[in-house]
């Protein structure tokens, strides 16, 4: 089966027997493929008492965790077919995930990309406001995960403006202009969540207080990125939002879940708060104490599949984040598929001993 | 900057204190007080390391340890001065052994106590205050602090010292190290350092029920007590003589398995870094790996792959908190791949003594201490290859 049957499919249109058939098959597919093609992943298979033929549902695959593509270079294609590098933005001093892509995982990225944010936008195109400094794309040989995410969304934008110069400076006349210019048209904002807070809403406001104002309430708003540094200043997803349409009107807000080890497949968060998997993916919550499957609305680490990459194994990863399923098939939204939530990353270690841990993940001692 | 004991005027009259000699009685007495106060601690028990430190203290103890050491020529021996000890901060009573090993040696000591929040600190400190009121004369000598990161801090007391004692790894050592040493003070350090585990599977085969049992308590000591993460916690498990054993190997997995069920607390992300190196152990092209082949690993807090060779890069994956690769060697002198490499620090061992006497003799670069399991933390005056006692003695020649 290849990857362009999925695409013929509605993303949130199969139900939950039509997608564990599915999804086992594509990818136990995978798994044959990269056992074929990655050594290290097919010497992973080798050591665990692993029967791929007795795998009757894609929760029984192996799952790398997310940390295997920081330590080693995982590919399944050759070096001369690589087009493309991802990293992970990563935090400073942490080595950056690196992620291998060939022609075809690259473009089928896009497409179930589009696929799924069409179900949110429509599927014409709009002026787009990137909510971000143009700076971040430069690097086109290793892109970061902020300037893959942006070179992504831009395929929703027809006419696109940056928000900030390189200083992440608002360009309040730039966009004055394309506001006036784009009147009565929906217009498509995107940007990380972190930078949008810092940079766009708190210059907003207090323009607002210089009677500068902006009327986005025709525009859809797609932000991504994590919550982690906003938590450090106590802004819940609800607030973020309620405070943005306070601010310049703005109604449609989608918040996504997704990471640069499965660019693509990205969890879309619905009109009723609930992030939510298409056809493309899944998500399994695991609890931490032996990987077992968790039941509904209990909390473990999320393990994420895609039904997307071929030149990497990045098909089954286990995350660092923790979260629950909500339901499945019954959201109120009408979209099929498991729905979920993310509470938040696994705690680091405290652990006694005297080898020192200065910066490493494992501990927060230091001697 | 906290002081827990002593005081800046302490601190300050050091560099013109006098020097004792090693082992006085009343440095005896003094540290056997210690002793009796530490066995009296309400719910002591609780900590079996603050009870090992109150045996090492006793008189019985320090006596043993004046007999070995102690050298007896017609010269003076004399504490060569202040001693300032950088404790690891994760290690609950370490600091007391340093701090005690310099007192014993004749020495002043400043000792930089962990940050952590451990009961067994606040209660070893207690005992230390209650016996200086009956032993004044020792005030002079203790000097305890509290304290971050800080340079200028670590600077000045490296200033005034006449040896400097850095336990903690690599990091702390480079850190320590930005603080410049009188000319004639002199420097003891401890790396990072990694230690494993022999058990001959005859020899285990032969043990009763209660020498299995001790065995399964001992080896749960000297790693998951202190998250398998000290410098003495074995990383990986070698068997001898294990063809044809693989019930007595299953056995000596499921006894420890027992106890971990019972007591270790679990941390969530324990399971993810084990599954990591699990597979970066099994994506190294030189080494082949099996889960679950003596025992089903029956959760993330007890990890056991097995093995098909030893490689000089095994350590690149060794993890803590219960990750045990094991191998079956057929000969002892398969352990040198690992064990010349100055890292290499304890051997913690079941079976017979005599059985490494042929990898010592290959000149391997590691290994220095070779203790029966169950004692791989058990503290001592010659600790990674220093002989501690004449690095904290002065000796005055008189011809």
């Amino acid at each position: 089966m290849n990857f362009g049957e999925l695409l013929e499919i509605p993303p949130f249109s199969l139900n939950k027997e039509q997608k564990n058939e599915l999804l086992t098959r594509r990818l136990k597919e995978l798994t044959h493929l990269h056992q074929s093609n990655c050594p290290e992943y097919r010497k992973i298979l080798d050591s665990l008492n692993f029967d791929i033929d007795s795998v009757t549902s894609y929760a029984e695959l192996p799952f790398l965790p997310v940390r295997m593509f920081k330590e080693l270079s995982l590919k399944s294609i050759p070096q001369e077919e690589i087009v493309k590098t991802m990293t992970s933005s990563g935090t400073t001093g942490q080595t950056p995930s690196k992620i291998y892509l060939n022609r075809a995982t690259s473009s089928n990225q896009q497409k179930a990309l589009v696929k799924i944010v069409n179900e949110f936008t429509g599927s014409s195109r709009m002026p787009m406001i990137i909510l971000d400094c143009p700076s971040v794309i430069k690097n086109r040989a290793m892109f970061s995960a902020r300037g893959a995410g942006i070179l992504g969304f831009s395929v929703f934008g027809a006419e696109k403006i940056y928000a900030f110069n390189d200083d992440m400076e608002l360009n309040v006349e730039g966009l004055k202009d394309f506001l006036t210019k784009y009147q009565g048209q929906k217009i498509f904002l995107f940007g990380f969540t972190y930078m949008i807070w810092e940079y766009f809403y708190k210059k907003i406001l207090v323009l607002k207080n210089e009677n500068v104002t902006f009327d986005l309430s025709d525009g859809v708003l797609i932000h991504g990125g994590g919550w982690k540094k906003l938590i450090g200043e106590a802004v819940s997803a609800q607030e973020f939002h309620q405070r943005l349409t306070d601010a310049c009107g703005l109604q449609h807000i989608h918040d996504y879940y997704g990471m640069v080890e499965q660019t693509g497949c990205i969890y879309m968060e619905c009109e009723y708060g609930h992030l939510h998997t298409s056809i493309f993916s899944d998500v399994i919550i695991r609890r931490t104490k032996d990987f077992s499957l968790c039941g509904a609305e209990e909390s473990g680490i999320i393990e994420v599949v895609s039904s997307i990459p071929e030149s990497y194994p990045g098909h089954c990863l286990l995350t660092e984040d923790i979260g629950q399923i909500l339901g499945e098939d019954d959201c109120p939204c009408g979209r099929k598929g498991k729905y979920f939530k993310v509470e938040g990353r696994l705690k680091d270690a405290e652990i006694r001993g005297c080898s020192d841990t200065f910066d490493i993940r494992k501990s927060r001692w230091s001697i | 900057m906290e002081y827990l004991a002593g005081s800046k005027e302490i601190v300050e009259s050091m560099p013109k204190l006098h020097s004792r000699e090693p082992f006085t009685p009343a440095i005896l007495e003094f540290c056997d007080d210690i002793a009796k106060e530490l066995m009296r601690v309400p719910n002591g028990r609780n900590y079996p390391d603050m009870i090992t430190l109150g045996f090492w203290l006793r008189k019985a103890s320090t006596e043993a340890l004046r007999k070995r050491f102690a050298i007896k020529d017609e010269n003076v021996h004399l504490g060569r001065g202040v001693i300032f000890h950088v404790a690891p901060s994760n290690v609950p009573v370490n600091f007391a052994y340093s701090l005690f090993m310099g007192l014993l040696c004749g020495n002043a000591n400043i000792v930089r106590v962990p940050s952590g929040d451990f009961p067994q600190v606040s209660m070893i400190i207690d005992v230390i205050h209650k016996a200086l009121c009956r032993h004044p004369d020792m005030a002079p000598y203790i000097c305890l602090v509290k304290y971050g990161h800080e340079q200028e801090i670590n600077d000045h007391f490296s200033a005034i010292c006449d040896v400097r004692i850095v336990w903690g790894g690599d990091a702390t050592i480079a850190e320590i190290r930005k603080s410049p040493l009188p000319p004639r003070a002199a420097e003891v350090t401890f790396s990072d350092r990694f230690s494993l585990a022999v058990i001959d599977a005859d020899v285990y085969h032969m043990m009763n029920e209660q020498e299995k049992s001790e065995l399964a308590r001992g080896f749960y000591n000297d790693t998951y007590l202190t998250d398998q993460n000290a410098c003495t916690s074995p990383r990986v498990v070698v068997w001898l003589n294990s063809i044809g054993k693989e019930a007595e190997r299953k056995e000596f997995w499921s006894r420890l398995w027992e106890i971990v069920d019972k007591e270790y607390v679990f941390q969530d992300i324990q399971g993810v870094n084990k599954l990591t190196k699990k597979y970066l152990l099994a994506a190294d092209a030189e080494i082949n790996i099996k889960e679950g082949k003596f025992i089903e690993n029956k959760d993330n807090r007890l990890i056991c792959v097995e093995i098909d060779k030893l490689t000089e890069n095994l350590p690149a994956y060794f993890d803590n908190a219960g990750f045990f690769p094991e191998y079956a060697a057929e000969d002892i002198s398969e352990l040198s791949i690992l064990c010349n490499d100055s890292r290499c620090q304890t051997i913690g061992y079941a079976g017979k003594r005599e059985m490494f006497a042929p990898l010592i003799k290959m000149g391997v670069k590691g290994i220095d201490r070779i203790v029966p399991i169950g004692k791989t933390l058990d503290f001592d005056f010659i600790w990674d290859g220093f002989n501690l006692y004449e690095r904290l003695v002065r000796t005055v020649v008189i011809y």
